[in-house]
């Protein structure tokens, strides 16, 4: 099992729904965040492109920030969901510095903090909470190993990315263009 | 109360203790503080409602925790609307509820040492204050001069409370500031306005028109969901908007227009529409009247003619009038909702009807659907008082295709004039921040200052409280029952809002408000039920249902009564219109003394140095209503103005730089606004979005932050045929420096 989140940038608006409904469902403080989205415009005017992402943990296949972990508190899950023990963590902010994508936080009661791929919703079968809230349905979220789901058979019919390919992380955010 | 009473107070100058009653929520989080691992769906209890964040009304659930306090909200998937899919507002609602800066209990005007200062008060003496004013009103000018002024589904109580009482004059800015030269324009065209949620049939269409409609931007959930399966189908969007929209960036074309020319590019592609014989001939000859009228008035209004207007090249404009040929019936001009830009607007909102007609698409699959909505009968109460006067009567003779009451003239009638025998003497504004909403500020200043009366009821102390005698604070949509939303869509659907928790602070529903003020004025017999349950329970039962029924489902759909979502191939239709016929030539607003068909007038320009000052939404955010969210400010804490870098470079202004903007008349900025040097926006125009700058210190995220576009909207550019106000004929220049005191006052 190897679980993976394909966003479509045709699609995605930027509305940030998936910001706030992250906010919401894992009760994340005011002024701080697990997704965010990124605009970036390029060209002059009248000839532009913008492209939209709504960024958070790649969940790498080789993440730097399980590797220098030195307390054990950031590990893999089943399917390759990256989440940091909060008990075991003590905030040393290692994590935060390996990371190539800045998807982590220093949570104001002391420990890391980061996206979870929605874990305790991913186990009860439900989609992670960005993924259900985005009004343009631009997110799919599932397994890679299963060619039937929503990821595999979208990155199968489109183009993609993945972002920072050069650091070697093994990013499991694919961004459809 | 005389008008020089009436300084504006900020709520914060109350009384010692008068505000300072509640601790602030601890952070703003609902309270699982304690708990490791996140909050599992199936242990929390869910009670439907509608979204109140914005007049999309999207129906969700809210999700309360173990302790019962309130969690999350998410989209009820039985719901057209939002398909169970909320926006980041509607998903942010939470806020609302949390913001610790919520009024928190009535407040009255009193002078104290000869200065004016809001006292706490209790709602007994809050409400027999209310009732005994608006007694005095009635008596000595009759109820007609009382007013309200309401955006938000508490009007609806407030509403039969003042027509019980004898005054129809019940308004909301979303008409003449607004949709309201759309409603006018496809009515004079097809007998019927659009309504919302607008009928526009986009997941099913094949090409998309949007002018200046910034789709994504502005998140009307359901329309941006369709637009996203249009693009998923691979539909053609075309855009047009000086500025590079979110859906300019989702678009096969993007015609980057000269702000205030889109009529004569609307004419222009009539013109191609007609002269390329790309319109629908059968169509046309069955359901419209005037065509050959049509087809000589748009003789001379070529693509050509048009470049020298619109900066749109020639090819262009016909490249894309093909499109929409070669896609027709399965074409949407939209007709935006926030039209109201230069005073003749209406004409424009016209031609976009009669390019729809033309193409056929109206009442065709991919155009316009024709929607449904089902009829719920009101409780029982007695006939309504006649009222004797009007708000028309401050116009004689104007406005007769108006449809709808009109705030800003609500607000011009307030100021007394000798022509007039009465004007307002009392408002009750509910929902609905007046001095951010209405353009021309001093204007809506000067009818305050008229009146004898000024009740606010809102759940926030925005500005418009400041002036108010009486502030009522009501408790959020997440703590009260409404009225069951019915409304139009592809199949008749109702929906529940409930309270998923008791009301914070010393806060009530408008339901109760409405019903206590009636008592109080003498109306019992239109309030003959002791609980809003009884009378949605009664209700619902009328439909089939009952308030247990939607209290477990939130939303119930019910079939079609009516003929198919579309009109079928050589269906006979009559069209609302004096004709029965699709009037491409209009009859109704001939017969007013307007021109039957649109004509192009060249609208005012900047004079240089200054810049058109473009407004709209962003998708975090609507309007002022929200701007003091903690979860939306979070997100979006302030506005900047968005500048061409070549316009940047030659005032040597930076990102980031703090400049404040000076209109026309020498308006200044209330606040500095922070700079975005972007090349998403035209050299001749700045953008900003809308809701910002709020002066009241109360709204603590809020205040400082930002511009606010209506303090700089001073000139208004009024529609002859509907009376909206146009607001896109303002320019701005830039100050680096912090202008002085006498210029800010200015």
């Amino acid at each position: 099992m190897r679980y993976a989140m394909a966003i479509d940038t045709k699609k995605c608006v930027g509305c940030s729904a998936c910001v706030v409904a992250c906010q919401t469902e894992n009760n994340v403080p005011i002024g701080y965040c697990r997704d965010w989205v990124v605009e970036s415009v390029d060209g002059s005017y009248p000839n532009l492109e913008i492209e939209l992402r709504s960024e958070r943990c790649n969940h790498c296949g080789n993440s730097p920030c399980v590797r220098c972990c030195p307390t054990g508190a950031s590990h893999y899950e089943d399917g390759g969901i990256v989440t940091v023990n909060h008990n075991e963590c003590i905030g040393c902010g290692a994590c935060i510095q390996s990371c190539p994508y800045d998807a982590r936080y220093s949570h104001p009661e002391g420990y890391v903090d980061k996206c979870t791929f929605c874990l305790h919703r991913v186990d009860k079968g439900q989609k992670p909470a960005c993924v259900s809230v985005c009004p343009t349905t631009c997110m799919y979220f599932g397994d890679l190993d299963n060619p039937e789901s929503d990821v595999s058979r979208v990155l199968k019919t489109r183009k993609w990315k993945t972002l920072a390919p050069e650091a070697g992380t093994k990013p499991q955010i694919y961004y459809l263009t | 109360m005389k008008s020089n009473r009436r300084s504006f107070i900020k709520v914060s100058t109350a009384g010692a203790g008068a505000l300072a009653l509640s601790k602030p929520v601890l952070g703003w989080l609902p309270g699982f503080l304690e708990d490791e691992k996140p909050m599992d769906d199936s242990k929390a209890t869910r009670y439907p409602s509608y979204c109140e964040i914005c007049f999309w009304k999207c129906a969700g659930w809210t999700y309360t925790n173990k302790e019962g306090k309130i969690w999350k909200i998410i989209g009820n998937e039985e719901d057209q609307h939002s398909n169970g899919r909320f926006c980041p507002r509607g998903t942010g609602g939470v806020g609302m509820y949390y913001d610790e800066d919520r009024l928190k209990t009535p407040l009255i005007r009193v002078t104290k040492n000869g200065k004016q200062e809001f006292r706490k008060a209790s709602w007994e003496e809050a409400l027999a204050l209310i009732a005994g004013r608006m007694k005095v009103i009635a008596e000595k000018y009759g109820p007609e001069c009382l007013a309200l002024f309401s955006h938000g589904s508490g009007g609806k109580f407030l509403g039969h409370m003042l027509k019980a009482f004898g005054s129809n004059n019940i308004t909301a800015p979303s008409y003449a500031q607004c949709r309201g030269p759309r409603e006018v324009a496809f009515y004079a065209t097809y007998g019927k306005g659009l309504g919302s949620p607008e009928p526009t049939d986009i997941r099913d269409t094949q090409c998309l028109v949007l002018i200046g409609s910034h789709l994504g931007e502005n998140m009307h959930n359901g329309q941006v969901q369709e637009m996203s399966q249009a693009i998923d189908k691979g539909a053609t969007i075309i855009t047009v908007d000086p500025r590079f929209s979110t859906a300019a960036s989702k678009s096969k074309h993007w015609l980057p227009i000269k702000p205030s020319t889109d009529l004569a590019l609307l004419l222009a592609w009539i013109n191609v529409i007609i002269y390329e014989d790309l319109f629908d001939h059968k169509y046309l000859e069955k359901y419209a009247f005037g065509f050959e009228e049509l087809k000589e008035h748009v003789k001379h209004m070529t693509p050509e003619w048009a470049y020298g207007i619109t900066t749109i090249q020639p090819h262009r404009i016909r490249k894309t009038a093909r499109e929409m040929g070669k896609n027709a019936p399965s074409v949407i001009v939209h007709p935006g909702r926030h039209v109201t830009w230069y005073g003749d607007d209406t004409q424009r909102l016209r031609a976009v009807a009669i390019l729809n007609a033309l193409l056929g698409s109206y009442g065709r699959r991919g155009g316009f659907y024709m929607p449904e909505k089902l009829s719920v009968p009101k409780f029982p109460h007695p006939k309504y008082p006649k009222p004797t006067k009007s708000w028309r009567d401050a116009f004689p003779g104007k406005y007769n295709l108006v449809g709808e009451t009109l705030s800003s003239g609500i607000c011009e009638a307030t100021i007394p004039s000798p022509e007039r025998d009465c004007s307002f003497k009392g408002w009750i504004v509910n929902g609905t921040n007046l001095i951010e909403t209405l353009p021309d500020r001093q204007k809506t200043i000067d009818a305050i200052n008229s009146l004898d009366l000024l009740v606010v009821i809102d759940t926030m102390p925005m500005e418009i409280t400041g002036y108010a005698d009486v502030i009522l604070p009501e408790c959020t949509y997440l703590e009260r029952y409404d009225n069951i939303r019915v409304s139009q869509h592809r199949k008749p659907q109702i929906a529940l809002r409930m309270p998923a928790a008791e009301p914070m602070y010393d806060t009530k529903p408008d339901w109760w408000i409405a019903r206590e003020l009636g008592l109080r004025l003498g109306l019992e017999d239109y309030f003959k039920y002791e609980t809003i349950e009884e009378v949605l329970d009664w209700q619902l039962k009328q439909v089939g249902s009952s308030l247990e029924e939607m209290q477990r489902i939130g939303v119930k759909t019910y079939p079609r009564e009516f003929d198919d979502l579309y009109i079928a191939e050589g269906e006979d239709v009559e069209f609302n219109t004096p004709t029965g016929k699709i009037e491409l030539y209009s009859t109704a607003i001939e017969e007013e003394g307007f021109d039957p068909m649109p004509v192009y007038k060249a609208h005012p320009e900047p004079q240089t140095g200054f810049y058109r000052l473009i407004y709209g939404r962003a998708p975090m955010h609507t309007f002022s209503r929200t701007s003091n969210n903690p979860n939306l400010t979070d997100l979006m804490d302030e506005n900047c103005v968005w500048i061409n870098p070549k316009v940047a470079t030659e005032w040597d202004l930076v990102k980031d730089q703090y400049i404040w903007l000076k209109n026309q008349d020498g308006v200044v900025s209330s606040f500095p606004v922070k700079v975005r040097v972007t090349e998403r926006i035209r050299w001749d125009s700045i953008y900003i979005v809308h809701g910002f700058g709020h002066t009241n210190k109360r709204l603590t995220r809020a205040h400082g932050r930002g511009a606010s576009d209506t303090q700089l909207i001073t000139n208004v550019m009024v529609d002859p045929i509907m009376g909206g106000t146009g607001m896109r004929g303002n320019f701005v220049t830039f100050l680096t420096e912090e202008p002085s005191n006498k210029e800010l006052e200015s």
